[in-house]
């Protein structure tokens, strides 16, 4: 059924044979908004990179509301130092497999800081964080393995879900009982597999992990929890919800980014599991693509040394993202999350025609965030993504939320 | 359970996911004629596994178009 819903195409005078076609909804979506004269959300360019939090959007000065850069470690001094010093020495790049000739010194440093940063005893080093959900999960669920997963799980761990061919049981978001039921439902013998979010992204909610994951275990199944947007910030050493939840060790596989809080490109899986290793030759989207540059796992490497001891800035980022929630409440937006969960924050838009309205007069304030639309987000919802970074200063906080009150009174949002 | 107690029980737990009323035969679709929306398949699909107390998984769903393929569906996971 799900299927069916998101191919429906109307009908059009394509030519037949036309592959394309299936997607003239889209276009047609898509020229809709554009036609009111709005800039295309999808096709902003960077010219200049200024730091961590500011930037050259199509010729604009701008504040940075919605890079997930949380940490700001992309122009840390000594990740840039340890970045150049690695492309000296080893090249621009591996040409190679990790299995081939594709693991270098770099590589091994970086799971080495891995195992140390989550006290785990195996890590892996994937090309990208997708990769790491795709490779992992339909590399250990596979046809006649169940999955149960929460609805608004990342794209990525659906494809590896698909991949694997195993069955996918959906359940509501962050609902105990309704996993509970789903798994109890599952044939007892069955292999199974529960997959988590530590933060949701889209609305910037935390999961209950304690409570899941123990029942995730009453019934026999495996966890992965995918911490892509909590690495770095939260917990007390960065580790993640799991860590701040104390169930970091009921944690089968922990799946991450180097592309958010770390700095860089590239994914990883953390396990305790004492036959993690032979997932290197196994896994289809671990050995089948070349490794990542010898500059980037230098920088990862930096990177994720120096956030084990991030602690000021993990509790300035606080700081930040209390603020910015307090301050949208107090000026009228309603907002993904009652309190502040996670250095994301979601205003919530009447619809897309709006949230691209808005989002275009943010942009010409002077911000950028992330407009986010059907289908990538729940309940059909428009979304205004901001996602807080640690270099933000408080004074640049209190600058985005008057930017918020001009554009949201000019677009009509607030009064 | 026979299949026409299962079609009775899934008629009744139709009804307030057709908010137009559509008739509902064996060859109306829950994308086309329902317009169900993927978070009405979700709410709609729940709702059904709790009744009957089953799974229906994604792969499963993704086969499913009609109503009486979905009776002839659940009626068939009911009795394994």
């Amino acid at each position: 059924m799900t299927d069916i819903l998101t191919n429906s195409a109307p009908e059009t005078d394509a030519p037949k044979g036309d592959l394309l076609s299936k997607f003239d909804g889209m276009i047609e979506l898509r020229e809709t908004v554009l036609a009111t004269g709005v800039e295309d959300p999808y096709n902003l360019v960077m010219e200049k990179v200024l730091s961590p939090t500011r930037a050259i959007c199509n010729g604009r000065d701008t504040i940075l509301l919605g890079t997930y850069n949380y940490m700001g470690m992309t122009f840390d001094p000594d990740v840039l130092d340890a970045g150049k010093d690695a492309l000296e020495k080893y090249g621009s790049g591996t040409t190679g497999s990790r299995v081939l000739n594709g693991t270098y010194q770099g590589h091994k440093e970086c799971e080495d800081a891995l195992k140390e940063f989550y006290g785990m005893d195996h890590a892996m080093v994937f090309s990208t964080g997708y990769q790491a959900n795709l490779g992992i999960i339909s590399t250990i669920a596979g046809k006649g393995d169940y999955i149960v997963l929460d609805i608004d799980s990342h794209a990525s761990i659906y494809d590896g879900c698909a991949m694997g061919k195993a069955e996918i049981v959906p359940f509501k978001h962050n609902d105990i009982e309704a996993m509970e039921k789903r798994l109890r439902r599952i044939p007892e013998e069955a292999g199974k597999l529960v997959i988590l979010e530590g933060v949701y992204s889209m609305l910037g909610d935390v999961a209950p992990l304690k409570e899941m994951i123990a029942i995730a275990k009453k019934y026999g199944a495996m966890v992965l929890v995918d911490e892509a947007h909590s690495m770095g910030f939260i917990g007390e050493k960065g580790r993640g919800v799991a860590e701040d939840q104390g169930v970091l060790d009921d944690v089968d596989f922990i799946i991450g980014t180097f592309s958010k809080s770390v700095g860089t490109v590239g994914g990883f899986c953390v396990s305790n599991h004492p036959k993690f290793d032979i997932l290197r030759l196994v896994c289809r989207p671990y050995v089948f693509t070349a490794s990542l540059p010898p500059s980037v796992v230098a920088t990862a490497v930096t990177s994720i040394r120096k956030l084990m001891h991030g602690a000021n800035k993990r509790a300035h980022l606080w700081e930040n993202s209390k603020t910015l929630h307090r301050g949208l409440i107090e000026l009228g937006f309603p907002l993904g999350t009652e309190e502040p969960q996670s250095a994301i924050v979601a205003v919530i838009m009447p619809n897309l025609e709006r949230g691209a309205m808005m989002w275009e007069a943010l942009l010409k304030e002077g911000l950028y965030v992330n407009l986010a639309r059907p289908p990538a987000t729940p309940a059909g919802m428009t979304l205004l993504r901001c996602s807080l970074c640690a270099e933000h200063s408080a004074e640049e906080v209190q600058t985005i939320l008057q930017m918020f009150e001009r554009a949201g009174k000019a677009v009509g949002i607030i009064s | 359970m026979d299949i026409a107690e299962v079609d009775k029980r899934i008629r009744a737990l139709i009804e307030p996911f057709n908010k137009k009323g559509v008739e509902i035969k064996d060859s109306t679709t829950f994308a086309n004629d329902l317009e169900f929306d993927s978070l009405t398949v979700m709410d709609f699909v729940a709702e059904i596994e709790d009744e009957f107390d089953i799974i229906i998984s994604m792969n499963q769903q993704a086969e499913i178009e009609n109503y009486g393929q979905l009776v002839t569906a659940v009626h068939k996971l009911q009795d394994s």
